[in-house]
């Protein structure tokens, strides 16, 4: 008896409602950038600047008083939070003080973090700095604007590759759905002020890349099934196209989740916001490719008489394998 | 039908034995890791019983690299330094005045007197004249000390311009020679910055030239950044200059060719001092922390002969004249001379502490950075934090490997297991191409092949539908396997090769652990792709022709 996840056969009418599925994803999208312009992003240190101090200590860590320890030194901009986690051991407290960039100084000097440490070490004897980190106002600019440039050129490279293998109708539905999913994930994490790093670009990308594998197996079964329907209308190659290749984008989607949750409980505090977004991303991901990105191609409509030969110049190359 | 030339089959298990191969020293990580110092440290001379029976805890006909472990995973600290380049251009300036004012000098007919005057622009010399009209022949003069640039991009062109403003002669640095500068620079600082950190020898640093002007240094576990900053922050430009006199007024003017000091130790105690140098530190060929007749902490050297010469003539020529040792733009200290010193031998004393001594002796024999340094980014990792890092990790992996081990062969039984076996292979020779090329494993370098992990059976996870499919037809199990992988390879390469594009990007554009998880994810799409289309493949068709079923159950 096998595990089955989906009926082997299925017959959902996946377009019986697209301005629906297009509606939720819209007031979705409006919504994250909506908590995008009102609350911002919580960037960490890397694209802001400043220093984060990772202490740990066998007393239970007193918030309140490390801020009133802190205070006195007039740092300007200081967060702490506790971390918890459920691997730590019973006496091992941990918190994490975020203190901005000073005034004209490229980096945070080690004065500094020295006077931190005394003054902690008033309201807990035995704290210890696990790690600390300290990024410049210059270098921190810099790796924004590199960000900013690898989300860009991931989704453009994306563009191109399926402007090629496929017609420029399914790039722009890949697209879409990509573009759709990282609004997505910057909403969430600006909604949940999850901390937004360096790492966290890393796990957009992964999801550019995930969201594109599932797009693109649809994507794969459309194109050989509009070679074997040639009578059919567009919605109804579109339909059974996803119904046969549902089994596997769930068995695929369930594996990565297994993984990736097993990561997240797991794997310690350090990387827990980047397996969110990652998780979130497989998530809306599927989801995306389903009913973002096959609703954008059956609006968009799509060639289909692939026999005769190509002579517009734009997709010389969509038929390379057709 | 289904079939595989032998030669293929041998290639494939051929390129799984090697990768087996490359990602076995990683089980044996720490015997391999001792092995390897030890190996280390006997081509660097230390050839001692210890270290060969360290040596031979790991047999050298098995390959011994390993996957190196992050900054994150392992504890060290990172450093980003911009060097500042300009500062040199000054320096260089500097030097170049006294040879300016003797050839001027020899001029006097022609262009007067001639007088130094401050610049508001850094790394620029100039001269005022008092007869305007020598302008011309004074810079005809100047340009006369021009060398030709030494460098592949500034062939043809020469170190200085010189201009006229006036009565006044502008001397700066050409643009092909702050190049040529600016390159010697940056690798000067790097050798610097390398030999200091052997001085205080940790494992294997990392010390790389990033960009036009800055230089990333990860040493592995080091206790801070703080440290590390300490070792190698300070310029450690060691001079000795004649005094002109002492004062406590800080605003006070030292006039043209000479420069405002302040004390080391006596805050509020300045010197004036004259600019150029009799001797620099560059000539200092020894030092090394001593005592002096007092027995209080100083350090001891030695000068090159052409360095010990200067200082000689020096010394018997200036007898009872006060004379200063400046340690970056501080007076560590400013004996009067008493007699002539020969031999080019003396000693630096202060109101150092033993470990200040100990310090400077290591920063003087590692020789000066050429210029100073600006750190950008800083990050330290404590050792205890990045062992909890590994140890999550590890449970992590595991617990995701078995989920998933388990969900596949409940999902697909007998070709789930196949699946499994092509999995568990995929590890190994992740860990054996990291392995191979000396790559960092970081934390989210773990995090991309737990990701791995899950998405690796994706391959296989379209073959078997497909094959399903293909059964549902009756077409008998033979072809429906073999038309199940032929249908599912365009989406199988298509699907990978976007997210490989992705880690491509990441790769090239991030830094640090962001590397680290692309290299894990871009290495896990091609090991995932190689074992779902051909060992998986193979399995399922020995199977069947070992069993030659009638029906298959997918």
């Amino acid at each position: 008896m096998r595990l089955k996840l989906v009926p082997e056969q299925t017959k959902f009418d996946f377009f019986s409602r697209p301005a629906l599925w297009l509606g939720i994803s819209a007031i979705m999208i409006v919504l994250a950038l909506a908590s995008f312009g009102l609350r911002g992003l919580n960037y960490g240190i890397d694209f802001r600047g400043g220093t984060t101090i990772r202490t740990e200590s066998t007393q239970v860590v007193d918030v309140a008083a490390y801020r009133a320890a802190l205070g006195a030194l007039e740092l300007g901009d200081v967060v702490i939070s506790e971390v918890f986690d459920p691997n730590f051991r019973d006496d091992q407290n941990v918190a994490m003080v975020r203190i901005g960039a000073q005034d004209g100084e490229e980096a945070v000097s080690t004065d500094l973090i020295e006077e931190a440490r005394l003054a902690l070490a008033e309201v807990a004897t035995d704290i210890k700095f696990v790690s600390v980190e300290s990024v410049g106002p210059k270098v921190s600019g810099e790796l924004i604007r590199t960000a900013a440039i690898a989300v860009t050129l991931a989704i453009g490279a994306v563009l191109i590759y399926v402007w090629l293998r496929f017609e420029w109708q399914f790039a722009v539905g890949a697209v879409v759905a990509l573009v759709h999913d990282v609004v997505l994930t910057i909403g969430i994490f600006s909604e949940l002020q999850i901390r937004f790093d360096l790492a966290i670009i890393a796990a957009l990308l992964t999801i550019v890349g995930y969201s594109l594998n599932d797009t693109v197996v649809v994507f794969d079964r459309v194109r050989e099934n509009l070679i074997k329907f040639k009578s059919l209308t567009l919605k109804d190659v579109l339909n059974p196209s996803i119904n046969e290749t549902l089994s596997r984008t769930f068995m695929t989607s369930v594996t990565t989740l297994l993984a990736l949750i097993a990561l997240f409980v797991l794997g310690g505090d350090v990387i827990r916001g980047f397996v969110f977004a990652m998780i979130w991303g497989v998530i809306v991901g599927t989801y995306s490719s389903i009913f973002v990105a096959s609703t954008i191609l059956l609006r968009l409509g799509v060639k289909r008489d692939w026999s005769k030969p190509v002579d517009t110049t734009g997709n010389q190359f969509g038929d390379i394998d057709a | 039908m289904l079939q595989v030339d032998l030669w293929k089959r041998v290639l494939i298990w051929m390129t799984v034995a090697v990768g087996l191969i490359l990602a076995t020293p990683n089980v044996f990580y720490n015997r391999v890791e001792t092995h390897n110092d030890a190996v280390k440290a006997i081509d660097a001379g230390f050839d001692t019983t210890e270290n060969r029976d360290a040596a031979a805890t790991w047999p050298s006909f098995l390959p011994s690299g390993l996957v190196n472990l992050g900054l994150d995973l392992r504890g060290g600290a990172h450093l980003l330094a911009e060097v500042q380049v300009v500062e040199v251009y000054e320096a260089r300036m500097e030097a170049l005045w006294p040879e300016v004012r003797d050839v001027l000098r020899d001029a006097r007919d022609t262009v007067g007197t001639i007088r130094l005057q401050p610049s508001a622009t850094k790394g620029e010399l100039r001269v005022k004249i008092s007869e305007a009209g020598g302008i011309d022949r004074a810079m005809e003069l100047v340009r006369g000390l021009a060398q030709p640039v030494v460098s592949l991009t500034g062939a043809g062109s020469t170190d200085i311009v010189v201009r006229g403003e006036d009565d006044v002669i502008v001397v700066s640095l050409s643009e092909a020679e702050q190049q040529a500068m600016d390159n010697r620079t940056m690798q000067q600082s790097l050798e610097i910055i390398r030999r200091r950190i052997d001085e205080v020898g940790t494992r294997e640093p990392t010390i790389q030239r990033q960009g036009y002007d800055r230089i990333l240094i990860q040493v592995p576990g080091i206790g801070s950044a703080a440290e590390l900053k300490a070792i190698i922050g300070t310029t450690a430009q060691l001079t000795f200059q004649p005094v002109i006199s002492r004062t406590t007024d800080a605003s006070e003017r030292p006039g043209a060719g000479n420069e405002l000091v302040p004390a080391l130790d006596d805050e509020g105690v300045f010197y004036v001092l004259e600019q150029a140098p009799v001797v620099t530190g560059e000539e200092l060929t020894n030092a090394q922390p001593a005592f002096d007749q007092n027995g209080r902490p100083a350090v001891n050297f030695n000068f090159n002969p052409s360095g010990a010469r200067k200082f000689g003539d020096y010394t018997a020529n200036n007898i009872g004249s006060p004379f200063a040792i400046v340690l970056d733009n501080e007076v560590i200290s400013a004996p009067v001379i008493q007699s002539h010193i020969p031999g080019g031998s003396g000693i630096i004393t202060g109101n150092f502490t033993v470990e200040e001594s100990t310090h400077l002796a290591v920063l003087l024999r590692a020789g000066a950075l050429p210029a100073k340094m600006v750190f950008l980014e800083e990050r330290t990792i404590g050792p205890e934090l990045g062992q909890d890092s590994i140890d999550a990790g590890k449970i992590a992996t595991m617990v995701a490997f078995v989920a998933v081990l388990v969900f596949m062969a409940l999902s697909y039984g007998l070709f789930g297991i196949f699946a499994n076996i092509a999995l568990i292979l995929n590890i190994a020779l992740i860990f054996g191409l990291l392995s191979l090329i000396g790559a960092t494993l970081t934390l989210p370098g773990i995090a991309g092949i737990v990701l791995t992990v899950g998405m690796a059976v994706d391959a296989n996870v379209l073959v078997f539908e497909r094959i399903r499919e293909e059964l549902r037809t009756a077409k008998g199990p033979a072809r429906a396997i073999e038309l199940g992988y032929e249908k599912a390879l365009s989406a199988i390469v298509d699907a990978n090769i976007t997210t490989f594009i992705t880690a491509v990007i990441l790769y090239v554009m991030g830094s640090g652990p962001v590397r680290g998880f692309a290299i894990t994810l871009g290495f896990g799409i091609l090991t995932s792709v190689f074992t779902a289309i051909f060992v998986t493949r193979l399995l399922i068709i020995i199977w069947f022709e070992r069993r030659r079923p009638k029906t298959i159950e997918v």
